[in-house]
């Protein structure tokens, strides 16, 4: 530092300054180098966790062809392997998730924007992220010890009583009492998400310009119209952005799941059966996997599911691109 | 005519008031979870503290003891991924908001890093799996802290992205005008101004990885006693969790609440700390 400026005060000979520039020129070089190397770590890393499971999986997806995806063996004993009770476990835990955090989430984006008072909005605002916060584990625990007992007691017997004795969709809720299975574990998954989609459309809700609201508001319209018509196809493409991310988490998300989904590989329509999910699978049996061909099995499952989330995360990014690019335009 | 018009009108604001009493459930739905959910893990995990938590190992089955060893693993792993994941994450987001800001290819990596930041921790902890565990042959605490680094990346390239960008750009124009050299104005001007924002995403990617488990059930796996050495498997608080959870004895669930407990108040103090500065810096910078 000293050196700089006694460099500055002193009005040094032309090539002095020549060979400052010099080094200045090649230190920014290095640096430019260092920070574009370290942006390209991260292409790498993802496309390194692509193609490594794919490596990794190489042995049971040459073994199992394309029966892998649909064959519902799971036998450690006998090697073989099929991937279809883990998916559709994964698919029917994220649904149900989906089915009650959408609505949630966007009953909240509009209470916290549009409904509640102004002191009210902070407060409610952060204890819905703190929700986002808590450790997926905690999740799980408390899922396995607190809500899987209310289930097995109270909510499975009730619906097994009443709605299970409907036609067509009772069998999706005839069961055993046991607490544990998919439709806790899409309750569980439901809580989970539901902060990271209500801050989305929240966010968004925030994005649509006054004047459009209170113009539809000056035409006489209710606090319900001005939303359901004017502020939800306005950010339209962005609200489904917010609700892929939330389903990319619900189908990769492992701890909680683990705990309450009961960990069998066993096809059952009802979704008060226990089930499996990817993730629960390869976080049960992985340790545990005592040959090569039982590894490799939930290697080729973990990039059955990587597959899956960057296609859901991808068409979230590019919806909510959407409605970025749309608001620089105008 | 006009009653038809009442009758209307009565309808939708019928409608109108249903469905805004309806958001106001749902925030109390969300609201409900939380409440139960941090009750629970309170309730339980302070009846479950004891001295012994701490200087005390994990216990076999059916004794007592603690989970210093967790505790200690969980440290040493999670600053360990920090001081990985924190100078790649620092530098990618200053290439990303510096050099390319504007350009396809910052833009692919901003994707993929969006991707990465919500992508499953699992397939991370199999990618670290592969490349680390598989070819040294054994499981070990680097391979952990790797894997929480992956997780950690993302994070802090998002902040530092969205930081740098917040800089003016009067500021940088002043100091290069000055003749300085840009990664002098980097190091020195952006990063000093950025440096609370920064600060936060470290924070925030902190707490994220003191909770995350499924990462590390197969890459740092577990270890009943201390270990100092990272070549070796080690135990963390979550794994811990998760292997005593799930059994039947009754005093390793206790010992599961108790590291719960100690997590949850970890990650609750580290995500009211990040907003702290997040709110001071914003006042000062009005």
């Amino acid at each position: 530092m000293a050196a700089d400026t006694a460099a500055i005060a002193i009005p040094s000979s032309v090539v002095d300054a020549k060979r400052r520039n010099a080094r200045d020129a090649r230190a920014d070089g290095l640096f430019r180098w260092i920070v574009a190397a370290a942006g390209f770590f991260v292409l790498l890393t993802l496309t390194g966790a692509a193609l490594s499971m794919l490596w990794g999986g190489r042995e049971a997806l040459s073994t199992f062809g394309f029966s892998f995806l649909w064959s519902t063996d799971w036998d450690a004993v006998n090697h073989k392997f099929g991937a279809l009770v883990p998916i559709y476990g994964t698919l029917v835990t994220a649904l149900i998730a989906m089915l009650i955090a959408v609505p949630v989430s966007f009953g909240i984006a509009l209470f916290l924007t549009e409904v509640a008072p102004n002191w009210m909005r902070q407060p409610v605002g952060a204890a819905i992220e703190l929700l986002a916060g808590i450790p997926s584990i905690i999740y799980g625990m408390w899922g396995l010890f607190v809500f899987v007992p209310i289930m097995g007691e109270y909510i499975n017997p009730w619906l097994n009583d009443h709605i299970g004795t409907w036609p067509v969709i009772g069998a999706l809720f005839r069961g055993p009492p046991l607490g544990i299975g998919m439709l806790t574990a899409g309750i569980v998954l439901a809580i989970m998400v539901i902060p990271f989609i209500s801050s989305v459309m929240r966010e968004v809700f925030l994005t649509v310009p006054t004047r459009l609201k209170e113009s539809a508001y000056a035409l006489g319209s209710t606090t319900w119209e001005v939303v359901w018509d004017i502020v939800l196809p306005y950010t339209r493409s962005a609200v489904i952005g917010g609700i892929f991310l939330g389903l990319g988490r619900a189908l990769g998300e492992t701890m909680a799941v683990t705990f309450v989904l009961g960990n069998a590989h066993r096809l059952s329509a009802s979704l008060l059966e226990p089930g499996n999910s990817i993730a629960a699978t390869i976080a049960n049996e992985f340790t545990e996997a005592d040959s090569d061909i039982y590894r490799s099995s939930l290697i080729a499952l973990g990039f059955l599911l990587f597959v899956v989330t960057f296609i859901v995360l991808s068409f979230a990014k590019l919806m909510l691109n959407r409605l970025s690019r749309q608001e620089g335009v105008k | 005519m006009s009653d038809v018009s009442e009758r209307l009108y009565r309808k939708r604001r019928l409608i109108n008031a249903w469905n805004l009493v309806a958001s106001g459930a749902c925030a109390a739905f969300g609201i409900f979870w939380l409440v139960w959910i941090l009750w629970t893990t309170l309730k339980t995990g302070i009846a479950a503290m004891k001295p012994a938590l701490f200087y005390e190992m994990t216990p076999p089955p059916g004794s007592d003891g603690g989970i210093a060893n967790a505790l200690f693993g969980s440290l040493v792993m999670s600053l360990g991924a920090i001081l990985i994941g924190t100078p790649i994450g620092v530098a990618a987001g200053t290439y990303l908001a510096e050099f390319a800001k504007k350009r396809a290819i910052g833009e692919a990596i901003r994707f993929v890093n969006d991707i990465l930041l919500s992508a499953p921790s699992i397939v991370l902890g199999l990618f670290v799996y592969t490349l680390v565990v598989r070819q040294t042959g054994h499981f070990s605490g680097y391979a952990g802290a790797l894997a929480l680094a992956l997780i950690v990346l993302p994070v802090v390239v998002r902040t530092t992205d969205e930081m740098l960008q917040l800089v003016p750009s009067q500021m940088r124009e002043a100091a290069l005008s000055l003749g300085v050299p840009q990664w002098k104005v980097t190091l020195q001007v952006l990063y000093r101004s950025a440096l609370p924002g920064i600060m936060t995403g470290i924070l925030l990617a902190l707490a994220r990885i003191s909770g995350e488990t499924a990462p590390l059930l197969f890459t740092a796996l577990n270890n009943q006693y201390w270990t100092n050495d990272l070549n070796s498997p080690m135990a963390s608080v979550p794994v811990v969790i998760f292997q005593y959870a799930m059994s039947p004895y009754e005093s390793w669930h206790s010992l599961a609440w108790a590291g719960a407990f100690v997590v949850t108040v970890f990650v609750l103090l580290l995500s009211v700390l990040s907003r702290a500065i997040l709110l001071r810096n914003k006042v000062s910078n009005d």
